[in-house]
């Protein structure tokens, strides 16, 4: 797979970006399966071990992509208990936008039976962009105790950040423009594994973080 | 969905969704932090015309909870009682910016009136209004029922998913006592058709309003037999309302000892429901007249989860009618 379209900071080709439906493929399954592969190596690098590690998913592509690193986790460092370890977060009710947009439907947040007191909490995310979402999975972890650490963990990183948030795992930086839409496409959800980005013809900026 | 007004105006989808809500909203009330900052900045005005303490400490919960600021305005001492009119009152709470209103009235209608006038551009939540509606009660019972009855997992018998996503097709919830008097059956009458329950109002002919056999449900005047051979999977008890009965108790039912012996729920009746059955009343309960205190106090009983439940589906009424813009909502 080649990135065909966004080279930093130039305009993409129109004749890309035309009204297509699906948007060109930036990440296959393969590239799928080998950047999760390595997050989660360096997870555990990070953590010299993963029996401290709590993956906690944002719905909803975060929930799945934190599945998959939880059996990573478990392949590498069979300490750490993919059933136990992991958990689902979800942010609506501690958005920014919420009078912006027309009204979300609150998802559920579950997390792991021993809580998030002390472990190393790494936020799974398939999108980071603006990053509003991270600062409310922040805020929402404030709520429900006091990691040691908070990491975060993101598929692609798409830039156009509007907080001072960073990833700390990234599986593929990608370039794009504001008027770009970039998603995520996951076998459990969509049907099949790939990263596609589609041109200016639909949304502006405030779309694609799904 | 702009105002919460009657449960007649829920369609099966909306009213799963505001369950739904409340089933997220109950969750994060099990935390040691409650208070969640979605509604941070907005007030919710609380604006009772008629006694009440659950409803009104259950909505003061409900918002602040959220964040949002609560205004209590109660019609006893204030300037309703010198004479104010209800649209006077709304130009005020307009001017002060309430986000949301309350009410509950005596007038049935009102909450109906204060949303469609035009004096004021808040979203109105009812609670209570007259004879009419309570949506919120209706909707906080739906709840209570759905998570004890409903769900994939568990058909009959307590849902380990909460019934989330779930309707209540089937079940089967029978309304007992003072109908002609109740919003709390009005409303549950409406959601609980929408959602598939079947409902059979157990009361009094003299308790039972014309016009009963237009709703989409069953009338019976005989409590015993419609607990021995329908078998609810939920009664709900209501309350003999007194004070709305002119000439005191004596004007509906010769006397409260008759209408205990005939329609009261005691430890009798309640050994003739099936063992997944559960107990229901809508509070402030009259013991050792409709319900006993054997049957109030049973393991049955699922009163006082119900008070815990109408903060969750309160503060889902609140941040669905809240949050978001004020076009194209959807649930």
């Amino acid at each position: 797979m080649h990135a065909g379209t966004g080279m930093p900071g130039t305009p993409e080709d129109p004749t890309t970006s035309a009204p297509d439906a699906d948007g060109t493929v930036v990440l296959g399954a393969s590239d799928v399966a080998r950047a999760l592969t390595r997050i989660a190596h360096e997870i555990v690098e990070r953590a010299k071990g993963a029996q401290d590690v709590v993956l906690l998913g944002i719905p909803t592509r975060g929930v799945t992509l934190a599945a998959r690193l939880a059996e990573r986790l478990a392949a590498i460092d069979p300490d750490f208990d993919p059933t136990r370890d992991v958990g689902e977060l979800d942010v609506t009710m501690y958005r920014d936008d919420l009078r912006r947009q027309p009204t979300r439907a609150v998802g559920v947040t579950r997390l792991p039976a021993a809580g998030i007191e002390g472990k190393t909490v790494v936020l799974v995310d398939d999108v980071l962009y603006s990053g509003r979402t991270i600062r409310a999975a922040l805020d929402a972890i404030g709520d429900l105790g006091r990691p040691r650490a908070v990491r975060l963990a993101a598929l692609v990183d798409r830039g156009h950040r509007e907080l001072p948030i960073r990833p700390d795992f990234v599986g593929k930086n990608l370039p794009t423009a504001t008027s770009e839409r970039v998603r995520v496409r996951l076998a459990e959800v969509d049907g099949e594994d790939a990263v596609l980005i589609s041109g200016r013809s639909s949304g502006d900026a405030g779309e694609g973080r799904r | 969905m702009k105002h919460l007004l009657s449960t007649a105006d829920l369609s099966r989808d909306e009213a799963i969704g505001v369950l739904d809500t409340a089933a997220q909203m109950a969750a994060t009330q099990s935390r040691e932090i409650k208070k969640l900052p979605t509604l941070r900045g907005r007030t919710v005005v609380n604006l009772f015309f008629e006694d009440s303490t659950r409803t009104r400490i259950s909505f003061e919960t409900a918002a602040k909870r959220l964040s949002a600021d609560v205004i209590n305005f109660s019609a006893k001492g204030s300037s309703v009682s010198k004479g104010e009119s209800l649209k006077d009152t709304a130009l005020t709470l307009h001017a002060m910016g309430a986000d949301a209103v309350v009410v509950r009235h005596w007038a049935s209608g009102a909450p109906a009136q204060l949303a469609h006038a035009g004096w004021l551009d808040a979203a109105i939540l009812n609670a209570g209004d007259g004879t009419h509606m309570h949506p919120t009660q209706a909707l906080l019972d739906a709840y209570t029922i759905r998570r004890h009855l409903a769900g994939p997992g568990a058909p009959r018998g307590g849902a380990g998913d909460e019934g989330v996503g779930a309707d209540l097709a089937g079940i089967r919830v029978a309304i007992v006592g003072d109908v002609l008097h109740s919003r709390v059956a009005r409303a549950n009458v409406r959601l609980l058709h929408t959602l598939g329950a079947e409902v059979t109002l157990v009361s009094p002919p003299t308790l039972l309003p014309v016009g009963v056999h237009t709703w989409p449900c069953r009338t019976s005047y005989d409590l015993d037999a419609t607990l021995a051979g329908w078998q609810p999977d939920a009664v709900m008890m209501l309350r003999v309302q007194r004070e709305r009965m002119s000439g005191g108790s004596g004007a509906f039912f010769p006397s409260p000892l008759e209408y205990t012996r005939y329609f009261g729920l005691d430890a009798r009746r309640l050994a003739l429901l099936g063992d997944h059955a559960i107990v229901m009343h809508p509070g402030p309960m009259n013991r050792g007249l409709e319900i006993s205190a054997e049957a109030a106090d049973s393991d049955r009983a699922v009163i006082v989860e119900q008070v815990a439940n109408g903060v969750a589906v309160r503060m889902a009424a609140l941040y669905l009618l809240l949050s978001g813009t004020t076009e194209g909502i959807s649930l």
